[in-house]
């Protein structure tokens, strides 16, 4: 994908395929993300189909961001005839531009896609000076 | 049971003639003037989402994985034995001045097709769309419904 961006200097949020915490019983998918940076911060956009809001963990651990979706299993007495999707959760590590203020960080999720708003810090934010 | 074939977004390869008719699709759509998100032709940026049949007594049900869709943007057909999942997934506006710094979201049209075996009452067919997951209930007409027979003496 477009590693060559995200290994810049100036890059968003390096992400860690293989993080060293994560539990080695339970198999994860890495959600598919879109980053935008602005002026005012990053949006961070993932697509968990299946995750609720009750299903939803945003973890900031320093400057470590996690997200976890479980997803809701298919109940009901249908047999399965054919298959494509998987059951297994969607779990995805990202490390924060420091600049980010992650005090300020919204999360929400809907319709399966997750919308992480990460406002920078006010104090790196590009401003104008007034002329005096 | 006949699906058309799944196609790994992320994975994209060349499989010969297996994708003709969205060859074929394409290029119709190429013709009738519609315009892919700047990557050029989807024939080779194609997204499609993953589908899972089910069956109980009473229905057949499809559920497609459709993540950040709106509802209005998604269409269903049901044709002969053939029910078609279509769509078009849209990106936000751009912000003026945003910079991607990663970008693996699929957008733009899909569409997906299968053949079902039992009959169906397409008349009383429901679809839902919840957390990114389509499903679609096909309640199996009366004929195509398992049924006991009582033995007489």
């Amino acid at each position: 994908m477009n590693n060559d961006v995200v290994t810049q200097e100036k890059r968003a949020v390096r992400e860690q395929a293989q993080h060293p915490q994560s539990p080695a019983t339970q198999r994860w998918v890495q959600p598919a993300v879109n980053i935008v940076e602005t002026g005012e911060g990053y949006t961070l956009e993932a697509e968990m189909p299946g995750v609720s809001k009750d299903g939803l963990e945003v973890l900031l651990d320093g400057n470590e961001l996690t997200i976890i979706g479980r997803k809701n299993p298919f109940t009901g007495q249908a047999h399965l005839v054919y298959r494509e999707s998987n059951d297994y959760d969607f779990r995805r590590v990202f490390e924060l531009d420091p600049v980010i203020d992650a005090s300020r960080a919204v999360a929400k999720i809907e319709n399966g896609l997750l919308r992480l708003e990460l406002p920078k810090a006010e104090r790196v934010k590009p401003r104008k000076i007034a002329v005096e | 049971m006949r699906l058309t074939r799944y196609q790994r977004p992320d994975l994209w390869s060349w499989s010969g003639f297996s994708r003709l008719t969205n060859l074929q699709d394409e290029i119709n759509r190429l013709f009738e003037g519609s315009v892919t998100n700047g990557r050029g032709s989807d024939v080779f940026n194609s997204w499609a989402p993953t589908m899972d049949v089910y069956e109980d007594a009473d229905n057949l049900i499809v559920r497609a994985e459709i993540p950040g869709m709106k509802k209005e943007d998604i269409e269903i057909s049901f044709q002969g034995s053939v029910l078609t999942i279509s769509g078009e997934r849209r990106s936000e506006k751009r912000v003026e001045g945003a910079q991607p710094a990663r970008e693996e979201r699929f957008f733009g049209r899909f569409t997906r097709s299968v053949s079902l075996e039992k009959q169906v009452n397409s008349g009383a067919i429901k679809a839902n769309y919840k957390d990114g997951v389509l499903t679609v209930t096909l309640p199996k007409a009366e004929e195509a419904k398992p049924r006991q027979i009582e033995v007489q003496s």
